[in-house]
């Protein structure tokens, strides 16, 4: 804590003075801004798209229903915010109202996204991939119309349920109220703390998991070579279940910060989320976990740094450019491994 | 057969006997079946009210009035089915000389051109797409399809979207603030009505210190909202909608620390908006304009009107109870100025409405076909409540 607080002081203090200007800071504090805003965004993409590129890692499936399943995960955990009051439960009760929210929903999703895989895509495990794609997509817009559906019950958090496709409006339980001082004239709010220490851990944990657990190397095992591995007596459905499961817990959590950041969710919010942490995925190597890490926060930081310096109405030609040229000069992605020859 | 010849032989004989009392018929096309049934309901008794007013007679013409519904169970909203058959029916009943509708801009594209070929008068008490009839606002061909006769046979009381741009911007000037920042959703509605504000604004010495088009689809406007910060305005202005993340926008404006006030249009005035946004966010800092005024804000021939409903229906008129009140008595004018049942000179007559003295004070149809009426309110959010504030665009 001691050494991040000198650093993250000394940054601008050092930009300031290589300057060597009085107006230095009025260019500096605005860029640090967006970035914290664009390195919070990046990492709730990045959560997301490490759904995407496991499912694609393990089966070579983009599972498009990802993003929509984290849309259900959300209006799980507003309703359950709502039945349980927690938004006055304040201080400590709310620290562990976020952590209530947080398990239920990755419980949720994780099991959701499993009986999604165990129902429709593990009959289909032989099939051509295009019959797995087609899946995918109607599973896709199946969970757009249960999220509708369940935005229009009549409770009170969904406004009484009158207008099921309006926005919803997620109780904000962490603060906007910055942490720094005044004199730095950066904010990083609360909800941007949130977002950093669940992702981070939960980053370390998946990288633990699939590198050094036997479940993780079965997991690499079946990626590589799926025929091979049932031989070696890896039960390959029920590493590809656990990578669901797993995949699904992610974006259970990435939901709700997702709520908890944003504070409004919508039965069509896992579309474009799923779309910027797909793109996150194939922008760092789909397939890749580090890859999908880097892809969300490059997108998360693009996106603040154009919606701040050139116009909001150009951010997605600019996301999408740079997704074409990398692809262009590395057509793996940034991180991703070489292409291997199926033979 | 036979039968069937008595039966024409009879209605012809009961219409000519109608047509020898000089009978005439009003006949509105308002959506009946779903959820906007409570501002039919309200249109409807505003029809009648100016029926009744004239004792159901103009120069000694008895005036019959028909409330067709254009909606279907199906869609539980407008049909554009339902609403071509109801302005053929109206064409095919020589009775009819004119056509109170529609209340949505869309079933209105509908009718428009089918009652413009046979030259019916249309008077709309809800449309407020300026495309209709203002060209340059809508599509290239817009409002020419709809006006194959090259004619103007429609027109109405209520002000069109894009004049909220103009009235918001005055607003924003009297307010006192001197800088605004403007986002629209990058659609039909919403860019039309910033344009019309930005140019406005521009007109009447307000510092526009950006203008964005936004994506209606992202997840949050932070760092928008870290630029609109270091900019400072006085007001963020957003042509857009509840639909278009209206919400989110006020939101990410909090949560950066905008102090700027924030003013959207009508498309924002309905409960969603401020269910969307947190009423917390909006308290005492959003403004919204709406075109209609709240019952207790009438005056004059208003007034009167106020006090003959809440006697007759034992309630407060809605905005939409007066522009159908407007569409009734506009028409019924033009009837007694034409002194005739031809369509044709009933047409003429009501396009030539002139310094009317209306239930929103006085007014004319323009070139167009549109009121010159400008009067709309400005609501603001308290308590997680829209609240009327003034009435704007006198």
């Amino acid at each position: 804590m001691h050494i991040l607080h000198h650093l993250a002081a000394a940054v601008p203090l050092a930009l300031a003075a290589s300057t060597d200007a009085p107006e230095a800071a009025s260019w500096v504090d605005p860029l640090l801004q967006q970035l914290v805003t664009g390195l919070s965004n990046g990492m709730i993409i990045a959560l997301i798209a490490i759904g995407y590129t496991m499912v694609y890692g393990i089966i070579e499936l983009i599972n498009f229903a990802h993003g929509d399943l984290c849309t259900l995960g959300a209006f799980l955990a507003l309703t359950i915010a709502g039945a349980l009051g927690v938004e006055a439960w304040g201080g400590l009760g709310g620290a562990s109202g976020v952590v209530i929210l947080l398990l239920a929903s990755a419980v949720f999703c994780a099991g959701l996204n499993w009986t999604i895989d165990y129902v429709v895509y593990r009959p289909l495990r032989n099939a051509p991939k295009l019959t797995l794609l087609v899946s995918a997509i109607g599973c896709s817009f199946i969970l757009v119309n249960v999220a509708l559906f369940w935005g229009g019950l009549p409770m009170g958090v969904f406004g009484g349920g009158v207008a099921a496709a309006a926005p919803k409006d997620f109780p904000g339980l962490v603060s906007d109220d910055n942490l720094l001082p005044a004199a730095w004239h950066v904010t990083f709010t609360a909800s941007d703390l949130l977002v950093v220490s669940v992702t981070l851990p939960l980053m370390v944990a998946l990288t633990v998991l699939v590198r050094y657990t036997k479940l993780g190397k079965a997991m690499r095992a079946v990626a590589q070579n799926p025929t091979a591995a049932s031989l070696m007596g890896i039960d390959v459905d029920r590493v590809i279940g656990s990578t669901f499961l797993i995949g699904g817990a992610l974006g259970g959590f990435a939901s709700v910060i997702y709520a908890l950041y944003n504070n409004t969710i919508s039965f069509q919010m896992g579309y474009r989320t799923g779309m910027d942490a797909f793109t996150a995925a194939v922008l760092g190597g789909i397939g890749s976990m580090p890859g999908a890490v880097v892809g969300g926060l490059v997108i998360g930081l693009v996106r603040a740094l154009s919606d701040g310096y050139l116009e909001a109405r150009w951010t997605n030609s600019v996301v999408f450019g740079i997704l074409i040229l990398t692809l262009v000069f590395r057509p793996s992605g940034l991180l991703g491994a070489k292409l291997r020859d199926k033979v | 057969m036979q039968n069937r010849l008595l039966a024409s032989i009879a209605s012809l004989a009961i219409a000519s006997i109608a047509l020898a009392q000089g009978s005439l018929k009003i006949v509105s096309s308002l959506p009946r079946t779903g959820s906007a049934n409570a501002q039919t309901t309200s249109m409807v008794n505003g029809i009648k009210m100016a029926i009744d007013e004239v004792g159901g007679k103009v120069d000694g013409m008895a005036i019959e009035y028909e409330d067709m519904d254009d909606a279907s169970p199906q869609r539980g909203n407008w049909d554009p089915a339902v609403e071509a058959q109801n302005a053929n029916k109206a064409l095919a009943d020589e009775k009819v000389i004119g056509y109170i509708g529609t209340y949505n801009s869309g079933a209105a594209k509908i009718s428009m051109p089918v009652l413009n070929k046979a030259g019916l008068v249309m008077i709309s008490p809800g449309n407020t797409y300026p495309g209709l009839t203002k060209p340059g606002t809508g599509e290239a061909n817009e409002p020419r399809i709809y006006r194959p006769s090259g004619k103007i046979n429609y027109f109405r009381v209520v002000p069109t979207d894009d004049l909220q741009g103009t009235v918001a911007a005055d607003w924003t000037k009297e307010m006192g603030c001197k800088t605004v920042y403007l986002l629209d959703d990058r659609e039909l509605y919403g860019k039309g009505i910033a344009d019309v504000f930005e140019k406005h604004a521009k007109e009447i010495g307000l510092k526009v210190l950006g203008r964005e088009g936004i994506d209606s689809k992202a997840s949050n406007y932070k760092a928008l909202a870290n630029k609109i910060k270091a900019a400072k305005p006085d007001l963020v202005y957003y042509g857009g909608t509840t639909q278009t993340n209206a919400g989110q926008i006020a939101k990410d404006l909090r949560s950066v620390g905008v102090e700027a006030k924030f003013m959207v249009p009508d498309g924002c005035f309905e409960k969603a908006f401020i269910e969307a946004a947190g009423a917390a966010n909006l308290n005492g800092k959003t403004f919204v304009t709406f075109g209609g005024l709240p019952a207790d804000q009438l005056t004059g021939r208003g007034a009167e009107f106020r006090k003959a409903y809440m006697a007759k229906y034992n309630t407060d008129p809605e905005a939409y109870a007066l522009y159908g009140y407007e569409c009734g008595r506009v028409l019924l004018d033009a009837i007694k100025r034409a002194k005739t049942k031809d369509r044709a000179a009933i047409l003429a007559a009501v396009a030539a409405t002139k310094d009317f003295d209306g239930a929103l004070g006085t007014w004319s149809f323009d070139a167009n076909g549109d009121t010159t009426s400008k009067i709309m309110s400005g609501q603001t959010v308290e308590n997680g409540d829209f609240k009327f504030v003034k009435v704007l665009g006198k």
